[in-house]
């Protein structure tokens, strides 16, 4: 610090505690509404200490309630869809990208200019701007509620393989000479050599790709229509639709919680690597 | 950094084999999708998908003349304008604060972090039970000041409503940033400042804010594309779009009208507007990035 100044660094202190109290009251509340009864909620305002039926909701969360309005499938499941998708998607995109920027940046091939730009133009192309004639594709492949149809059509990255060019255009020529002396091929240059290195990019990577594929919800939205495809995120949706007072609100915030934590933890966890993955890739 | 290798493998087949798996799922789920829109925008299919017919650029003349869309492009640019500056104010401030603590930094960092976790569906959730008219605790509590919050009737309530779930995802990513911007500043410019004798207000305003422009500029193209593109989650679970249309921006119109009214053309001619959008906001980013790298 450049001086002292005992009353702004108190002030500083506040306005940080101010701040992470207001980020975190919605998961308090959620968590309290989580372990109270729908009626306890119902009795507005609901009470925000924590009450004693957080076992019940979790379990009538995870395996799914009969009787309840609304969709009550059972989340287990859903986490199930999410997880699995999450990762096709994660290690989906390192894999191809990975791939793609060897082939871009350790050959010399006719069309190459080509093929990268073409890569740089799926940046313009979000999801988001093409829904309906992706939709149609996908249902044309017969991929509706399935794993593939809910990863593939996500799994290109822009991001992933110009992350990864970066990296490669950093590791010194002469490895690869000596690789090549050694009388190792591409492949064999890729494998013993670039993979090792690459370990970092790829953990960065792993966390921003894990929860991308994690909380993705117009794409599945749009190809799961039946429940047991659904991932968690689309669950709780559904689980909302009945109307603000035929919903079982503890259920819900247990099921937000639950969807919550993967993600949440992948990101606490890996610090390091999740801010190196956002800095980097937008570089 | 060099742009080329110096040396270089050379096959005929190999780079084609490894380029294959990104090429095809791009060829197929990008480029053949993005193709077909545009070709749909310029037709109009009867309403029992039988036939299609070119009708040119009717389809965007529709949308020209047609007040909802005209008014769901001005329902996103004040989204944006307040996802953005709400985003990136409250975000500069904590980061300025955290940047000044020496105990605790690591800690409040992440405590504000992990909201970006958090799927935008799911954080619309959230915010929609702290706010729901009958049972949620801070409405509640508005209702007790005088103040009859409904956002299922009030557009601007309901509007509030996700101006405010967005901002609270978005504000982890611009803390990080600017965090980082701010720690990138020489301290011995500060210290030169502070022995002139300016106050710490006068240093914010005169040497960290200019340095940190850069950053603020990337955050600010950022945030906007945030805001267009990535927040029809929190829209779908907490509003729907409405009260009437008074909250659907045009990501959500285009998902309403293409699978909801199933006008395939209009959703088309949406698409493609939507695509110009992307494009210039990608030609802006990266000319920022440009920048800030000369910078």
């Amino acid at each position: 610090m450049v001086e002292r100044r005992p009353a702004l660094t108190v002030l500083s202190h506040v306005v940080l505690m101010l701040g992470v109290l207001v980020v975190a009251f919605p998961l308090y509340v959620a968590f309290v509404a989580s372990t109270q009864t729908s009626h306890e909620i119902q009795q507005a305002p609901m009470s925000l200490l924590p009450g004693s039926h957080a076992l019940v909701n979790y379990r009538d969360a995870l395996l799914g309630s009969a009787g309840s309005a609304g969709s009550n499938a059972p989340v287990a499941r859903m986490m199930w869809v999410s997880l699995v998708s999450a990762l096709i998607i994660a290690l989906g995109k390192i894999a191809i990208s990975l791939l793609s920027a060897f082939a871009i940046v350790y050959f010399r091939f006719p069309g190459r200019g080509l093929v990268f730009w073409s890569i740089f133009v799926t940046l313009m192309l979000p999801v988001e701007v093409r829904i309906g004639p992706t939709y149609q594709v996908v249902a044309d492949l017969k991929m509706l509620n399935s794993y593939a149809g809910l990863t593939v059509p996500l799994i290109a990255s822009a991001t992933a393989t110009f992350l990864f060019r970066q990296f490669f255009l950093t590791v010194p020529d002469e490895l690869m000479e000596a690789a090549r002396i050694d009388g190792a091929g591409p492949l064999r240059f890729l494998r013993d050599h670039l993979l090792p290195l690459s370990k970092t990019s790829m953990a960065a990577l792993f966390v921003i790709q894990f929860i991308y594929g994690w909380n993705q919800y117009l794409w599945p939205l749009l190809v799961t229509t039946e429940e047991p495809m659904y991932p968690v995120v689309i669950g709780i949706k559904r689980m909302i639709a009945g109307g603000e007072a035929a919903v079982d609100w503890n259920i819900v915030m247990a099921t937000a919680l639950l969807a919550m934590i993967p993600p949440a933890l992948v990101v606490v966890l890996m610090q390091r690597w999740f801010v190196k993955g956002l800095v980097d890739s937008e570089k | 950094m060099a742009q080329e290798k110096r040396v270089s493998y050379r096959s005929r087949w190999l780079p084609w084999l490894l380029l294959a798996p990104q090429g095809l799922v791009i060829a197929v789920f990008f480029f053949w999708p993005a193709g077909q829109a545009l070709m749909q925008a310029l037709q109009r299919q009867d309403a029992f998908g039988l036939g299609t017919e070119w009708v040119g650029l009717e389809n965007f003349q529709a949308l020209w003349n047609d007040p909802s869309y005209l008014a769901s492009f001005r329902t996103t640019a004040l989204f944006s304008v307040l996802v953005a500056t709400f985003g990136l104010g409250l975000a500069l401030l904590l980061a300025v604060m955290a940047n000044r603590v020496l105990r605790g930094a690591t800690v409040y960092k992440t405590l504000l972090i992990w909201p970006y976790a958090v799927a935008p569906a799911i954080a619309g959730v959230l915010w929609l039970f702290l706010f729901a008219p009958a049972v949620g605790v801070v409405a509640h509590q508005l209702q007790a000041w005088g103040l009859p919050w409904n956002h299922l009737l009030r557009g601007d309530h309901a509007m509030a409503l996700v101006v405010m779930a967005a901002v609270w995802k978005q504000i982890s990513y611009n803390f990080l940033f600017f965090l980082a911007g701010l720690q990138s500043i020489p301290k011995s410019l500060i210290e030169a400042a502070a022995i002139d004798g300016a106050g710490p207000w006068k240093r914010f305003w005169t040497i960290t804010f200019p340095l940190l422009s850069p950053t603020s500029f990337f955050l600010l193209v950022i945030n906007i594309v945030y805001a267009f593109f990535d927040t029809f989650g929190i829209i779908d679970a907490a509003t729907q779009g409405g009260p009437g249309q008074e909250t659907a921006v045009l990501v959500y119109k285009v998902y309403y009208d293409g699978f909801k009214a199933l006008d395939l053309g209009g959703s088309a001619a949406q698409s493609v507007v939507l695509m110009t959008v992307v494009i210039v906001l990608t030609v802006l980013q990266f000319r920022f990035v440009e920048r800030r790298v000369n910078y």
